[in-house]
């Protein structure tokens, strides 16, 4: 047990009564504590109490899952931040640009953290894939975790891309008539999805607006949801799982 | 046959024993569930400070990232001037880069929507489950098979012209005849025979996407012509 004024202070925060209303176990010291700090925290709880101390080994899964979420974390964060120098109408959206770039004072950083980290979370969602087929980690009981994941790349795509547009810059209005003009193409309902996703023929004001509202309402909310739902099945389907054993203590079939 | 025996060798009458429990599973499907005992740890702190120092890495990693580099702006968006080329977000430009090859519903429409459907069904396909060595055990049906379908696939996009997707296609066949009889060959050999055929399928679709989107970044040009980096602007 550590001694000293600080120890002895955090001690009795740790004990008032208050403290102990909102956390209600007291100092992670024991493995009974060490069990509630996760039992009694709505977050923590996606992790189960104890794990497999392989699992926690560098190798076993690379961290690339952990890299995504970080990064979806951040650019929660960040995205929060841009929000508040940010109009969804033409011309402003371009002006805000150069606000951030030149009145508001760490715009460009907020702008740049935000964007790296967009393609490091696409690329760490890609990965993690890869990462889980090679170890045959969708294999059963974990099948529909992979399909949870797929469609979370799905969502992590749909978020950068329609991010894309914001800056309304040439590199954004160009790079989505590119993609949208794609979902033209699809038979029957291509035209109309593509008219939806628009609001309009064209890349337009209106199309901002509900890239904007997709960017920052419905799809974040979604990937919440499903991450969540992702989290909750690593858990419940046994923890990570790393490369594959070789059954080695296994009578041969 | 067996009758069930006395419940006292079932049922430990010590009442401090921990209960085993006893489950009948297949190996090959349950990679939950192992036979030997492991260690586990507390999740506080072992796993809690793992994530911490992640979190930390991440964010410190880009924030450094952050302050060296800007994010590219360009002019306003202004429909009446399009940029030569116009290029989709780097994550698309492998699907942009098909758009040279295929007609657009097949770029745009066909091929991304059976890889979406190919990923989903990978846990339910029983080829993916039962995973073994590609050749283990198997004799001429499986090299006709593989060789029928691998070559369909070179022909059919040969038919488009489309390098990229050929030319890694030979390659992963190659390398798969090469694991044949892999087991008593040299280093490499021997890590190829131990490639199942899922595996050979993802890395085979795997190095085609890289392809296509390095292509599209870096190698094309005005009307998607194809240059060398170090000849064009550099992609935004």
């Amino acid at each position: 047990m550590r001694r000293g004024p600080i120890a002895a202070a955090f001690r009795w925060v740790c004990d008032s009564s208050v403290y102990r209303s909102i956390v209600r176990h007291g100092v992670a010291d024991t493995n009974r504590n060490r069990s509630l700090v996760v039992f009694e925290n709505l977050f923590l709880h996606l992790h189960p109490v104890k794990v497999r101390e392989k699992t926690l080994r560098f190798r076993h899964t690379y961290w690339l899952g952990g890299v995504a979420l970080v990064c979806s974390l951040l650019l929660t964060a960040t995205g929060v931040l841009l929000m508040f120098y940010y109009h969804p109408s033409v011309p402003q959206a371009y002006r805000d640009m150069k606000e951030l770039q030149y009145v508001v004072d760490n715009g460009m950083f907020l702008r740049n953290l935000h964007r790296w980290a967009a393609h490091l979370m696409v690329f760490a969602a890609f990965l993690h894939m890869l990462r889980v087929f090679y170890h045959r980690a969708y294999r059963p009981p974990r099948q529909f975790n992979w399909v949870v994941g797929v469609v979370l790349l799905l969502v992590t795509l749909l978020l950068s891309y329609t991010g894309y547009l914001l800056p309304w810059d040439q590199l954004a209005f160009w790079g989505v008539s590119v993609g949208t003009n794609m979902a033209k193409e699809a038979p029957i309902i291509g035209e109309k999805i593509r008219f939806m996703l628009l609001g309009g023929n064209i890349v337009s004001e209106n199309a901002l607006l509900r890239f904007y509202v997709l960017h920052c309402v419905v799809l974040p909310v979604a990937l919440l949801l499903l991450i969540s739902v992702h989290i909750w099945r690593v858990r419940k389907d046994g923890g990570v799982q790393g490369p594959p054993e070789e059954p080695d203590d296994e009578e041969a079939p | 046959m067996s009758s069930i025996p006395p419940l006292d060798l079932i049922e430990s009458r010590d009442p401090l024993a921990t209960p085993r429990r006893v489950a009948l599973v297949r190996p090959d499907i349950r990679p939950a569930v192992r036979r030997r005992e492991e260690r586990y740890v507390m999740t506080v702190p072992h796993l809690i400070v793992r994530e911490v120092i992640l979190v930390q890495v991440v964010v410190i990693g880009l924030a450094i990232a952050a302050f060296l580099f800007d994010a590219p702006l360009e002019g306003i968006a202004n429909p009446l001037e399009t940029p030569n080329p116009a290029k989709a977000p780097w994550y698309f430009l492998g699907l942009q880069e098909l758009l040279h090859y295929f007609p657009p519903i097949v770029a745009g429409v066909l091929l991304p929507t059976l890889v979406v459907i190919a990923l989903v069904v990978i846990p339910y396909a029983r080829i993916n489950l039962a995973a073994g060595p590609l050749w283990a055990g198997k004799g001429r049906g499986t090299a006709l098979a593989l060789g029928a379908a691998w070559g369909g696939l070179v022909v059919l996009f040969g038919a488009f012209a489309c390098w990229p997707i050929v030319a890694p296609s030979l390659g992963i066949a190659g390398a798969m005849i090469l694991a044949r009889g892999g087991e008593k060959g040299g280093r490499l050999r021997r890590a190829l025979a131990r490639v199942t055929l899922p595996e050979w399928i993802m890395t085979w679709f795997v190095t085609i996407a890289v392809l296509l989107t390095l292509i599209g970044i870096f190698f094309r040009g005005p009307g998607w012509s194809f240059v060398w980096p170090w000849s064009a602007a550099p992609p935004g």
